[in-house]
């Protein structure tokens, strides 16, 4: 399954350039503490987070992550957003709360690891 | 066999510089990548890296950011300027933070920069002087 996949099936908007929608996913990862997503996140991962600011592009480029999901229909701060350009992250966003969208991406067979 | 680097760079940072943030740590990354470490050690040492990388940013005034590469290891050196760690020990303990209300609403300050270090390398030395500064030393074998 792809970041494009998931983007279309659960209507998330994308933030970012079109560039890295044909990532394979390979789970997913919710937090939002930064150090958290560092220690146990894996290459390929969502990570679902309601955290806006520019330093979540820097560990989705850390840990080669496939997207960054906002939840709560949360926007990035501009600056994310340029950065996220330079880096080639994508960044999408969901209307729904975190525990709600984690519960669709489950469905879809979205798991992460144990 | 030799210790002489292969490679050497050194990097500036500035404390409480959260525009360039991390931007030391991706640069070394790909430094690695170019050299063609294995992915799953430069993962390891980009990460290790970034939470170094972080807590000059976090806490301390600036910081020299010194990569070595010899043809045995990856030498990363990170020597601060600014307050200090009066107990390492104590630091290296999960989900121990000196960190404000505000570095935590932006996710960092969990407690697990330190541990997330020694996790990922294989050697980590911590010197720390109160009022002056605190230098980290971490090699990964290659």
């Amino acid at each position: 399954m792809t970041v494009r996949d998931v983007a279309i099936r659960l209507a998330l908007g994308l933030l970012t350039e079109s560039e890295g929608l044909e990532r394979e996913i390979t789970g997913g990862y919710a937090s939002d503490l930064l150090s958290d997503v560092i220690a146990h996140s894996q290459a390929g991962n969502l990570w679902i987070t309601l955290q806006t600011h520019r330093n979540i592009i820097a560990v989705a480029t850390l840990k080669e992550l496939a997207a960054i999901v906002l939840v709560n229909g949360r926007t990035p701060d501009a600056d994310t957003l340029v950065k996220a350009r330079e880096e080639k992250a994508v960044i999408l966003s969901s209307r729904l709360p975190a525990f709600e969208l984690i519960g669709q991406l489950y469905q879809m067979g979205i798991r992460g690891a144990v | 066999m030799s210790n002489e680097p292969v490679f050497c760079q050194r990097f500036e940072i500035s404390g409480k510089d959260f525009i360039n943030a991390g931007k030391a740590s991706t640069t070394i990354k790909a430094i690695l990548r170019e050299i063609g470490i294995q992915p799953a050690v430069i993962r390891r040492a980009a990460i290790a890296c970034y939470e170094a990388e972080m807590n000059v940013v976090l806490y301390a005034r600036k910081a020299i950011i010194e990569l070595r590469v010899t043809p045995q290891e990856i030498r990363i050196r990170v020597e601060d300027e600014g307050d200090g760690i009066p107990d390492v020990g104590l630091a290296m303990q999960p989900g121990y933070s000196t960190a404000s209300d505000e570095i935590r609403e932006m996710g960092f300050g969990a407690g697990m920069g330190l541990p997330n270090i020694k996790n990922n390398a294989d050697t980590l030395q911590i010197h720390s002087v109160v009022g002056r500064g605190t230098t980290l030393e971490m090699a990964i074998g290659l």
